[in-house]
This record gives structure tokens, sequence and C-alpha cells, in this order.
């Protein structure tokens, strides 16, 4: 099939950038869409022009590398799936894609549609882990049964891969879905509950130095992850806040 | 020269490291403070090196070249991690493991490491579990198992198919809480690019800031390299799209020996190519040969109507399907090593059995097991004389949340739903045992410069068993490596800061400087994947599940023809002082294009067969075991460990011999 790109093109984060325009005609639609782009690169290589940058590593969905904003959409018109994992069968012949990197004040443009999202880890340092130290001197891991209904919904909070398509997906650009995440996996784990209160607390003041916006409750973050991190979360996490800055004076 | 000492402790194989940590000299905490460790690598290994150094008192600086630690390519294991819990009462033991190992890795890997391994395979899951880790269980609420290819017990710890980032996030959340102490400098998008020495020591790294194109010089009392495995070596692998060897072969040409090149992991069930613009290959977790059966049609007529599209698989009949595992290997059947299912995988398809347009896929078929499961969950939820649609439904959703996140991969490759149609799987290169040469203490042939996780050569032999080398990665980093590591840093007390500002540093800058600005002024016309392509077709063809003396032979003149081809017509655009993804990638295919080299010199020196190793001039002939592979213990019984000279093809072999005092050296049977 033939497919014509517009895609974002600026050269560093200090330029202004600009949409340009890119034919192709040899898209199969077994390709992935970033099997796509490595042909167009290939095609700019050897007309001499510089290739598109963007992130990637996996290729399999869970890495959380990829991003772009596809025809308007974060990981594009499929569901449940990164734009690694788009296939290009989801487009028609004739189709003109829009191509553009994630768009959030939290993720600074670094070139083309590499985006800079070091922020969600910053709020990872400010709370994201369990007080445990290395050693491997810990109690035996079947000394705390947990109840399988918990540790599944905890598995489905950590399945979170950190791509940032809740932010980009966002009209507040807010990052609470990435973050209640996080919390909620561990406040429903025993070995998380300890210090469920400072987490929360830290997580979300970090949260808001990095300049995401608030949750107005629109919930396309939900619609748009490929992950499928449920609003629940969010509603979680809220209780833990709550709950921790009542008695936030301990 | 260095001398190959692998220091291994005296004592009994059950007693050599609790002795050996009795033993090795110590760091007080507070001069930990004065002395810095660079970690090459996020990974697990990494991750977990970087997290447990920072928490004993090191000053850590960890470098990776995504954009966060937590995308190392750990993140994409799915299937398990073992240990020896015994949890399921079926047995396990850490002699067990051990044994299961040694001998999973053919009798190629060191007796001493591989017991360490399985000894302290049992705390990381403990300690992962306090981390938070939410691995699966069964409705008590205790952790749940399963079975992995080459074993006879349940040892698997998983979280669903996404393991290794459950693993990785653990790791990333020790590492976060050291980040935010200031215990760990992290750099991301950094590329190390050079190992510089002083008086002989590792004393720092050279790398390139991937934002700015800045090259950096950056000091410390030890490195350690956790920068994973090669695979990529091939092109197309399992691996992410940024795995290299770059790190580990920079180490290897400033003096350290690379251990087994040829070592690989063809992992039998992956999703086959379907073009030339392939750019990698998806694995399908190995835990599915748990409840997939393995098979292709016993007729041609049939082969061919599947290729024609006239025939549907589910079409065909019992009795006209070659359950061809089953048949060759009664008492291992589907679950089978890696290793022994690829190669028969191959077999199947040489004779022409394969059923794609390519004639290179195989079945991987569920409609038993969803039988199954389904019949089963329908006595439990007192559903007697349900009918067999609604036993198929039953069975589907037990395998949905089994798999359900590998099935939706699949579907959204392929475009077919293998809930109702058999998967189609094909054997991909997957992982490398071999590696960076260490001893017992992971220390490679440089003082002060370590190998940890895939990067290193240690513990599989010339075969991995699956789900070991999650335990690996993290037995290396959170309990090996920041033990043995301060015994060499006990004598690093009094040195102080390393400066940067030395002709050493120096040196080595300019050395990478001017290898970049070769390839900007290169003005070449043909991209770095052209060649990275051509090599993995040489690599795939003449080094790959099988090879023979001639074709080896032929693969390393035409890897010396595509690498001076690559360093003369290679276009590299835009410029090195900024980001340029065809830059990173060109110095990564440039350190390939040498190994690939080494690699096939490796497999052409070792002429018998081994584990994922398999030279057709070495096989049995007649008797039970027709066919199989053929070791050759009493010339083979070492490990080659390669010492760089200039070109891959002056490289001197080194041999590390191998004894075996505790294990009985076997032939392998899975019959
Ligand atoms: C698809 C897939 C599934 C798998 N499933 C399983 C499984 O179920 N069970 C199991 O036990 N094993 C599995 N494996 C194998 C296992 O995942 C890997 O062997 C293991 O994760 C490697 O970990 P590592 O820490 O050594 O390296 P990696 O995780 O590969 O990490 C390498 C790190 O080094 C960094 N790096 C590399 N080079 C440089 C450089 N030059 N400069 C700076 N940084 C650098 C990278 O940024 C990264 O952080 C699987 C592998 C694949 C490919
Ligand atoms: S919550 Fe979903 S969209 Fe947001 S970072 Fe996590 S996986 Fe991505
Ligand atoms: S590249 Fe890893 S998730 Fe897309």
């Amino acid at each position: 099939m033939k497919v014509t790109l517009k895609v974002w093109r600026q050269k560093s984060a200090s330029d202004k950038g600009k949409i340009e325009t890119y034919k192709l005609d040899n898209v199969e639609d077994h390709m992935s869409f970033l099997e796509m782009m490595d042909i167009l690169n290939e095609q700019l290589i050897l007309e001499g022009q510089i290739p598109v940058a963007f992130d990637h590593d996996c290729r399999e969905g869970i890495c959380g590398m990829c991003s772009m904003h596809i025809n308007g959409e974060p990981h594009g018109p499929d569901r449940g799936v990164t734009t690694c994992q788009l296939h290009m069968r989801m487009f028609n012949d004739g189709d003109t894609i829009y191509i553009e990197p994630f768009r959030a004040k939290g993720f600074p443009v670094i070139k083309d549609l590499v985006v800079d999202r070091s922020a969600f880890d910053r709020i990872q340092h400010a709370g994201g882990f369990i007080s445990v130290p290395t050693s491997g001197n810990t109690q035996d891991a079947n000394a705390t049964p947990i109840p399988k209904p918990d540790a599944d919904k905890a598995f489905d909070a950590a399945a979170c891969i950190g791509c940032g398509a809740c932010v980009a997906s966002c009209k507040n650009a807010s990052a609470m879905l990435f973050v209640s995440a996080k919390v909620s996996q561990f406040s429903l784990l025993p070995q998380g509950k300890v210090e469920a209160k400072r987490r929360v607390l830290n997580m979300v003041e970090q949260m808001d130095k990095e300049g995401f916006g608030n949750c107005s409750n629109t919930g396309s973050c939900e619609v748009e992850c490929p992950k499928g991190i449920s609003l629940e979360n969010i509603a979680r996490m809220n209780r833990e806040y709550l709950k921790a800055s009542v008695s936030s004076s301990e | 020269m260095a001398t190959l000492d692998a220091k291994i402790p005296e004592g009994p194989i059950k007693d050599k490291w609790t002795n050996h940590k009795n033993k090795i000299n110590l760091v007080n905490p507070a001069n930990k403070r004065l002395i810095d460790v660079i970690v090459v690598g996020t990974g697990l290994a990494g991750g977990s090196a970087s997290a447990s150094l920072a928490e004993m008192g090191y000053n850590v600086k960890s470098f990776c070249f995504q954009d966060s630690p937590r995308r190392a390519h750990s993140i994409a294991a799915q299937g398990g991690i073992n240990a020896a819990k015994n949890y399921q009462n079926d047995g396990d033991s850490v002699y067990r493991l051990f044994y299961d190992t040694v001998k999973g890795g053919d009798y190629r890997s060191r007796e001493a490491n591989v017991y360490r391994l399985a000894e302290v395979s049992a705390n990381i899951i403990d300690q992962c579990v306090a981390q938070g880790v939410p691995f699966a269980r069964e409705y008590g609420g205790l952790l749940d198992n399963r079975s992995f290819g080459g074993v006879l017990v349940s040892r698997t710890f998983y979280a669903k198919g996404q393991t290794g980032q459950q693993l990785l996030l653990g790791a990333y959340s020790a590492m976060n809480r050291q980040i935010g102490k200031g215990k760990i400098k992290m750099y991301n998008r950094h590329e190390m690019l050079e190992l510089v020495k002083v008086d002989g020591k590792a004393r720092g790294i050279i790398a390139r800031n991937l934002v700015t194109g800045e090259i950096e010089r950056h000091s410390a009392h030890a490195v350690v390299v956790a920068s994973g495995g090669y695979g990529n070596v091939f092109f197309l692998s399992t691996n992410a799209m940024g795995s290299n060897v770059t790190a580990a072969w920079r180490v290897h040409k400033k003096g350290a020996y690379f251990a087994n090149p040829c070592y690989t992991q063809i992992h039998p069930t992956c999703i086959p190519r379907s073009g030339d613009y392939q750019s990698k290959l998806t694995l399908m977790s190995e835990s599915l040969r748990n409840d997939g059966r393995i098979w292709v049609p016993k007729n041609k007529e049939d082969v061919q109507a599947i290729r024609d599209k006239k025939l549907k698989p589910t079409a065909i009949s019992e009795e006209n399907r070659d359950y061809y595992l089953e048949r060759r290997y009664p008492a291992f059947g589907n679950l089978v090593p890696r290793d022994v299912a690829s190669r028969a995988a191959k077999e199947r398809c040489d004779a022409g059995y394969g059923v794609n347009k390519t004639g290179e896929a195989v079945y991987l078929d569920f409609s038993a097991a969803i039988k199954r499961y389904g019949t089963e969950k329908a006595l439990i939820s007192g559903e007697k004389g349900a009918s067999e649609a609604r036993i198929i439904e039953l069975g589907e959703a037990v395998i949905e949340a089994k798999y359900g996140n590998l099935f939706q991969m699949y579907e959204k490759i392929v475009d077919e739903n293998p809930y109702k149609t058999p998967m189609m799987i094909y054997p991909a290169v997957h992982y490398t045992m071999g590696g960076v040469w260490v001893d017992y203490n992971l220390m490679t042939t440089i003082p002060g410069c370590y190998a940890a996780g895939e990067a290193n050569f240690s513990d599989h032999g010339a075969n991995r068993l699956g789900a070991s080398a999650l335990m690996q990665g993290l037995a290396d980093g959170y309990f090996v490596l920041p033990y043995t590591i301060g015994d060499y840093l006990s004598n690093d007390i009094r040195t102080g800061e390393i400066s940067t500002d030395t002709p050493e540093f120096e040196e080595a800058e300019t050395a990478v400087k001017t290898r970049i600005e070769g390839f900007m002024n290169n003005k070449g016309t043909k991209s770095v994947d052209h060649f990275h392509k051509q090599l993995g077709k040489v690599m795939w063809n003449k080094v790959g599940m099988a090879r023979n003396e001639q074709g080896l032979k032929e693969a390393i003149t035409e890897i010396q023809e595509i690498r001076a081809a690559f360093r003369k017509e290679v276009l590299i655009p835009g410029t090195a002082a900024e980001m340029n993804p065809e830059l990173e990638k060109a110095l990564r295919v440039d350190d390939f294009l040498e190994l690939g080299e080494l690699f096939a010199k490796d497999a052409l020196e070792r002429t018998e067969s081994c584990g994922g190793h398999f030279r057709e001039e070495s096989t049995e002939i007649g008797g039970p075991q027709d066919g199989e592979a053929k070791r050759d213990d009493e010339n083979f019984a070492f490990v080659s460990a390669w010492e760089y000279k200039g070109e891959p093809s002056d490289a001197v072999l080194h041999k590390e011999q191998l004894e075996f005092n505790d294990i009985e050296l076997k032939q392998r049977s899975y019959k």
C-alpha cells in the first residue's frame, strides 16, 4: 500500500519545529508501524537527508520506550497496544498519517519524535519503592500469604510500562494514572503498607513539582493506556492521599 | 599476558561460597564512602548491583543507553525465574537445581559457580517479594510455580508473562531509593564507548551523551560491565533493538578475555519472520510448552495444502499429525531443553514439513490443553454435562489467565487467533551464553573490571535452561558481586578520587573521538542496517543452528569482507554533536563485525557438538542416540577464553580446563 506521512521534524529542543511530508509506496500490512518508519529512514538516508529520530527498543510493547502521537492519539488508533505493536493493517491504502511527539509540558521535545520523560523517573525517586535492604535476609517469601485477588490487582497496577501515553492523552497533561499505578501496587501489598502514607505524599508532591496538570476525570488516559491501567487506581490513590494528609502529623 | 585463574575456593562444593565469604577482605562502612564504582547497565544484573553497592555505602555511577533504567532489556523477559525453594514439595533442592543447570548446559560450565547460583536462588525470591514484586499466587495466598524445559520439577516463579518486567521494576525501585538518597548517580541516555585503564587497572570509562553528543570522562575505583547479551550480531533476534556487544567488546579489546563466543541459544518458540523488512523477532515464552503441543503434518500433501491455504490445521486429524518431540523424546516430550527443541524443528522444516509459505514454521497447539482445563473447570464449578462449546469457553479462560498477554501479542503480530487455531513458531536467536570471561569473583582478566549478568560467560555452559538468566542476573547483582568486589576494593581505601585529568583518560577520549570522526567524515553511500543485515545473514546461515567446517571458514572470510566494506562505504547523516541514532548504530555494528568473526573462529575451533553449539561433523551414529549431538569430553571439556591481539583472526586461545568432581560427566539424554 501507499501512504503519505506528515511527520513532526524538530532539530533540537530549542528549534521551533514543523511538519514535513513524505510519501512511501512500498508498505505491507504485516509491517509494524516502526518497521514502516525504518523504511522511511532508509529512504531518507539514501536521499542524503536526516532520518527521523524516534525512541524505541524492545519492539514488543513492554519497555515503554516508544511514544509518538499518531493521527491525534498516543500509540495510534489500535487499542491496548504501544506504537511498536501497531501494525500497518490498521491503515488503508492512500491514507495520510500524522506523526507527532507526545505533547505535554512535563515531556519537552529532545529531537523530532523523541521526548524527555525523566520527570517520571524523578517521581519514582521520591517514593516508588519499599524501603527494604537488598541483602536477601528478609523473611521467607511464603511467610506472609497474600490473598490472590489483592496480588492480582497489585499485578495489574504494576503492569504500567511508564510510556507516558496517559499524560499525552490528557487535556490537562495529568500524570495521575501513572503515579496512581505505582501507589496502588504497593498499597495493595502487605509489604508496601508500612510506608504507604509517606509514599503517596512524596510522589504526589513531586508530580506537582514536575508541572503535570490536575485530574478532571475525563478518563482519556484509561482509554489510551496500552496496558489497561484502570481509573480505579486513581480513586485508590485519592483515598490514600486523603488518609495520609489527615494523619500526616504522625 | 594475564593468566587464567578461576580462583575457585577450596573445600567441598557446598561450603565453598560460605567459606569464601568468611575469608575475603571487607571494606569498612566509613571507607566505602571514599570509593566509587561504575556500573554499565541497569538490567537485572546492573540494576541490582547498583542498588546493592549503593546500599552498602559505595558511590555508584550507573549508565544505560535508554531514557530510563527501567527500560533495560530484562524488562522483556516473559516466562519466569527459577529458585530451589521446593514449595511444591516435588523433590527440588539446591543440588537438583545445580545438577539440572550443569546437565542442561551440557557439562560446559564451572561447577563451583553453578552451585553458588543454586544456593543463593531461594534468597532472590524472598528479596523480590519483600520489594513488592507481585508474583503469581494460588488461591491460598502462597506463591505459584510452573515448570520449564529441561527439568522435572516445578521451580519457576512467575508474574503472568511479564516476569522480567516485574523483577526489573523491583530492582529499579531499589535503585530509585538510592538515587533519591544521592548514593547512585544515574546517567540515562549515555553509552559507554571505551574502558580506561590506569596502571593496568580499570579506572573509568569514556561515554557518549546520546542527547548532546558530548564525549565524557567518568572515573571510578572499579568498573562493572552488566551490558547484556550480543544476540543482535545476528541482526534478527528476540533481543531489543539496542542490545549490543559494545561495552563487553571494548573491555575485551583492553585485555579482558572473551569466553565461548560461539555459545548461542536459539529459542524454539518464536514468531516466524514475515518479510525482508523484519526488524526483530518476537519470543513466545517457553512456558507455553507446558500446555502447548508441537507438531507438523505427517503427510507432505497436507503441508502443501496448508501452504496453499486450502487446508486449515484444525482440519487435520490426530493420526495425521506428527508430534515429533513426543515421538523422539518420550521422557521429556514437549519440555526438552531449548537446543534440542530448536534442532528438532529445523530438522522437520529442512525435511519439507514447515507449515507457512517460507517453510520455516511448526505448530504449537493448545486445543488439548483447552479441553483438559475446560473439563476440569466444569467439574470444579459443578457444571456437570457442560456442552463442548462451554468446556472450550471455560478452558480458554484458564489459558487466558495463564498466558493472556502472550496470546494477545501473537494475535497483534500475526493477525490470527491462537485460541482457535494453533500458533506458528520457529526458532530464533535469543540468548548468548558466551561473554566476558570472569573468575569466581566475577572479575575479568583486567584487575578491577567485573562482568555480571548475560554479559559474562559464567553459569550456563553451552546451553541455558529457561528461567535461569533472570536468576543469574539477580544472583550476580544482589548477592555475589557486592561481596566479591569488596575483596578488591579493600586495597583502594587510601587511593582517593581517581582524576580524569590524566594521559590515560586523554588517550582513551581521543581514540573515541577519532573513531567517531572517521565515521562522520566517511562519505559513504549505504546505511548501517544494510551491513548489519548482511552480517546477520552470514551468521544465521553459516554460524547458526548447525555449523560445519566449510561454512565457518566461509563465514570468517565473508565477515572480514563485510567489515572492510562497512568501514569504507557506510553513510552517517547529521553530525556527531547531537542526538544521532545512526551514529549509535554504526558504533555498535562496528563492534559486532569484529565479534562475529571471533564467534565463527571459536565455533570452528570447537569441533565437538555441545549444547547450543552443533557441529554437523559431530553427531551420534547408530544406537539409541542416533542423530543426536555428540560431545567430546576428552578434548573439549574446557572454556575457550580468547585474548585480543589486534584483529579477531589473531586472537589467542586460552583454555580453562573444567573439572567435574560433584557431577559425573554423562551423555545428556532426554529420551
Ligand atoms: C524476549 C526475551 C524473553 C526472556 N525471557 C526470560 C525468562 O523468562 N526467564 C529468564 O530467566 N530469562 C529470560 N530471558 C533472558 C533474560 O531476560 C536476559 O538474559 C537478562 O534479562 C539479561 O539481563 P542483564 O542485566 O544481563 O542485561 P540487560 O537487561 O540486557 O541490560 C543491559 C543494560 O546495559 C545497558 N548497556 C548496554 N550497553 C551499554 C553501553 N555501551 N553503555 C551504557 N549502557 C549500556 C543497557 O542500557 C541496559 O541497561 C529473556 C530474554 C528475551 C530476549
Ligand atoms: S499508566 Fe498506562 S499510559 Fe500511563 S505510563 Fe503507565 S502504561 Fe503508559
Ligand atoms: S519499543 Fe518497547 S514498548 Fe514499544
